[in-house]
């Protein structure tokens, strides 16, 4: 038995140190490495980006997937060793790794005229490529026809017209927004009114009408399979999800995109990354309306640049999350706001949800 | 008496040194190159383990931001008493540093660590610096300047959160993690209810833990029996049984828990089916989630090394106390059980601390009160990268283990652990 144990052991220590090791960074110059974070937003990126690339310059484009974690773009740049010339991230990284110095500032005569992005789409340290949103989504099958069926936010926290559970995202950003919203506060405002102590304990008092109700919700991955599972009756997610959902898995959910939230994904460059031309050359080809354009044909995420919304067709159009007839009540994520209060209102949220 | 007297006689080696000599230098020898031997070891240790614990653990004090930002603010605002807004020269010394911070692209660093004290000091950072007073301000005037550019200046509070960071080394993050914080005067005092969450989180780790370790102990205890007096071949093919979760990944497992035991998955159809109950019970997302997930995983750490030291421990023992009038029950539990405790020890430790460090599974099958402390110290890592939060969390859950270890070896021994 000593043997087998000594078997195993061998075996984890041997999967660790393989944990360990890390690619060698490819360092010809034919290639870029660009970071995203998979799935079916990586597959659109292919088809949309990296290979009509390779086609026009030769230059391949290397994959590799994150999570998010911030730490590893610092420990590349604290390193001196870049596996990543592009990564795509969410608002919060561009502002955090632009305020520590961890990303490059970008030059717009490289990229292109800062006009022609949609209001808000640009940033010192990277540039928007996708707008996404959180929405919620409901099982359509638990609503037969006739029957009535939600179609505000305030009916996401109405438990005597649609009882049942709701899902919603482990984290207190979105949710507070969402809840004031549902509680009647105008979109424009709702920052405003978040900023204030009374405004804080209101969001939280919305979410206490269906905490009883609420399962948490952690990866983008889970809101279709607990709509799928009958777990929720409706739950917020990602339109991205909800969307592939219905059309790969033929399943009959419903967004509901009153009160939804746009935000963006962003393409930056870690700091001091020697190859940073052939970065830069890689956003400005992503950030040309055409590409841009391409890309909602295979995801239903929107496009950043203004010449590029009115080259997609009317019937992908409307599953975007800025479309105009879905962009009648909703409001930007204040990602600004966040970066001050983010951790404040973890803490708080936690409590909240402790109690 | 005259023996003791006589001198020494050396028993003289066929090369006429001492043997005794002899004997210790080959000792010697043989110590070096046992040294020498470990040493590799011993060096990767230190290199790959040691250091990067102790120099992540180190943040949790380490206090470098404003310091090196702001310097003439952090020298000149330590005299501040801090019992009226600060005087002219440590406003000046700050619209300077701050100033020069513009210039080099820094003042997100200190603002972001200001932050940590006070939420919405990263914004009001960064928009003063991008209006500072013009350089030919008289320094009397300046904090009228600044605070006509935001109010928050003219409250005492931000300035004494500067002078909190002041100093290189700090112990904001160790009581942070403790759910304290220090006022204006620098007292330490509880943190406000409604943000106080780490304490209780630390409860709940270690309750968690527990309850998965005696669950297991209880589960794996017949388990690691029966393995231990069957014959060899059948022992080894049933523990390739308790062996093969460790072929899948702990996603997949955590996983497919989350798919069996929801209230429309197969335990709940099962019970259902069988009239077992009639309204279906959640499962899933709550603390039997936690519990069930955790078990299933960290039920082979308990029985291997209670198998290993059974499998040790002499079947005469039990036939000699039979044959002494012992009925099974009490020759179990005098002679059977304090032999196989090395290795309920050895099970339950390495459970237990195992199971402190979980955050994924708890964070996927557990409902919103069923989070463990290392779930903070991830978000503050990756999230955030509020590494001193994240290092000092660390520290206080590595404290409580080794005053958990110290209480172990007390009672049980940590000589008498087995653990293969």
């Amino acid at each position: 038995m000593r043997g087998a144990l000594t078997l195993v052991v061998l075996v984890i220590t041997a999967a660790a140190i393989a944990g360990l090791l890390v690619p060698a960074p490819a360092t010809a110059q034919d290639s870029i490495t660009v970071t995203s974070w998979g799935g079916a937003y990586s597959e659109s990126q292919r088809k949309a980006y990296y290979e009509p690339y390779l086609q026009k310059t030769k230059i391949r484009v290397l994959e590799d997937e994150w999570g998010g974690d911030m730490a590893q773009i610092r420990a590349q740049v604290q390193t001196g060793k870049y596996k990543w010339h592009v990564v795509d991230v969410e608002t919060d990284h561009v502002l955090a790794g632009c305020d520590e110095g961890l990303l490059e500032r970008l030059d717009y005569k490289a990229i292109g005229p800062m006009d022609q992005f949609l209001e808000g789409t640009t940033h010192e340290c990277g540039v928007a490529t996708i707008s996404w949103s959180t929405i919620y989504a409901y099982n359509a099958d638990l609503y037969p026809a006739g029957a009535a069926r939600p179609s505000t936010a305030a009916d996401f926290f109405d438990l005597k017209k649609f009882p049942g559970k709701r899902g919603m995202w482990k984290s207190p950003k979105h949710n507070l927004e969402f809840a004031l919203i549902a509680d009647g506060v105008p979109v424009k405002d709702v920052y405003e009114v978040l900023k204030t102590a009374d405004g804080l304990a209101r969001a939280f008092r919305k979410l206490d009408t269906i905490k009883s109700q609420l399962v948490w919700w952690e990866a983008g991955a889970q809101p279709p399979q607990m709509l799928s599972d009958k777990v929720v009756v409706m739950t917020t997610a990602w339109n991205g999800r909800i969307y592939d959902a219905v059309v790969k898995h033929k399943k009959n959910f419903v967004i509901v995109w009153d009160g939804q939230s746009l935000d963006y994904d962003w393409f930056v460059i870690p700091k001091g990354h020697p190859q940073k031309d052939l970065a830069v050359k890689f956003i400005a080809f992503a950030s040309t309306p055409e590409v841009q354009a391409n890309q909602s044909k295979y995801i239903s995420y929107g496009p950043t640049t203004k010449k590029a919304l009115t080259l997609i067709s009317p019937a992908i159009l409307k599953d975007l999350p800025t479309a105009p007839a879905n962009m009648k009540n909703h409001f930007r994520v204040n990602a600004k706001w966040w970066a001050d209060r983010r951790e404040e209102l973890t803490e708080k949220f936690n409590a909240w949800l402790a109690k | 008496m005259a023996l003791r007297s006589a001198p020494p006689v050396e028993t003289l080696g066929s090369d006429t040194v001492p043997l005794k000599r002899q004997l210790r230098r080959a000792e010697a020898r043989r110590t070096l190159r046992a040294v020498g031997l470990v040493l590799p070891a011993f060096a990767f240790l230190f290199v790959s383990f040691v250091v990067p614990i102790v120099s992540l653990l180190s943040l949790s004090v380490q206090n470098p931001e404003v310091p090196e930002v702001l310097p003439r603010t952090a020298a000149a605002i330590r005299a501040w008493d801090a019992s009226v807004l600060p005087g002219p020269e440590i406003v000046a010394a700050f619209i300077a540093d701050l100033r020069e911070a513009d210039r080099v692209k820094t003042v997100g660093r200190a603002g972001k660590r200001l932050n940590y004290d006070i939420s919405g000091f990263r914004s009001l950072m960064l928009q003063t610096a991008r209006d500072l007073p013009p350089p030919e301000t008289p320094a009397p005037r300046l904090l009228d300047k600044l605070k006509a550019l935001d109010d928050r200046w003219g409250q005492i509070e931000y300035w004494a959160a500067i002078k909190r960071a002041a100093r290189p080394v700090t112990d904001f993050y160790l009581l942070a993690a403790l759910d304290r914080t220090r006022d204006i005067q620098g007292r330490v005092v509880q943190a406000p209810a409604d943000s106080a969450i780490y304490v209780n989180t630390l409860a709940r780790t270690f309750w968690i833990s527990l309850v998965v370790t005696v669950v297991c102990l209880v589960l794996g205890y017949p388990i690691a029996y029966l393995l231990a007096g069957l014959p060899t071949r059948v022992s080894n093919f049933l523990m390739i049984l308790v062996l093969l979760p460790f072929w899948t990944s702990l996603l997949v497992r955590t996983t497919a828990w989350i798919v069996l035991l929801q209230p429309e998955g197969l335990v709940n159809d099962l019970a259902v089916f069988l009239g077992l109950i009639r309204q279906r019970v959640p499962l899933v997302h709550n603390r039997t989630g936690v519990y069930v997930a955790m078990v299933h995983i960290l039920l082979p750490f308990m029985v291997l090394p209670m198998f290993s030291v059974m499998k040790g421990i002499s079947p005469w023992h039990m036939r000699a106390a039979a044959s002494l009038g012992a009925g099974p029950l009490l020759a179990f539990w005098k002679v059977y059980l304090p032999q196989s405790m090395p290795g309920v020890a050895a099970g339950s430790l390495l459970v237990f601390i195992l199971a402190l460090g979980y955050y994924i599974t708890p964070a996927l099958v557990g409902g919103a009160n069923d989070q463990m402390l290392s779930y903070f110290v991830a978000f503050f890592t990756n999230q955030t990268l509020n590494w001193g939060m994240a290092a000092a969390l660390s520290v206080i859950l590595l404290n409580v283990v080794l005053v958990m270890f110290a209480v172990f070896h007390r009672v049980v021994g940590i000589d008498r652990l087995k653990l293969g």
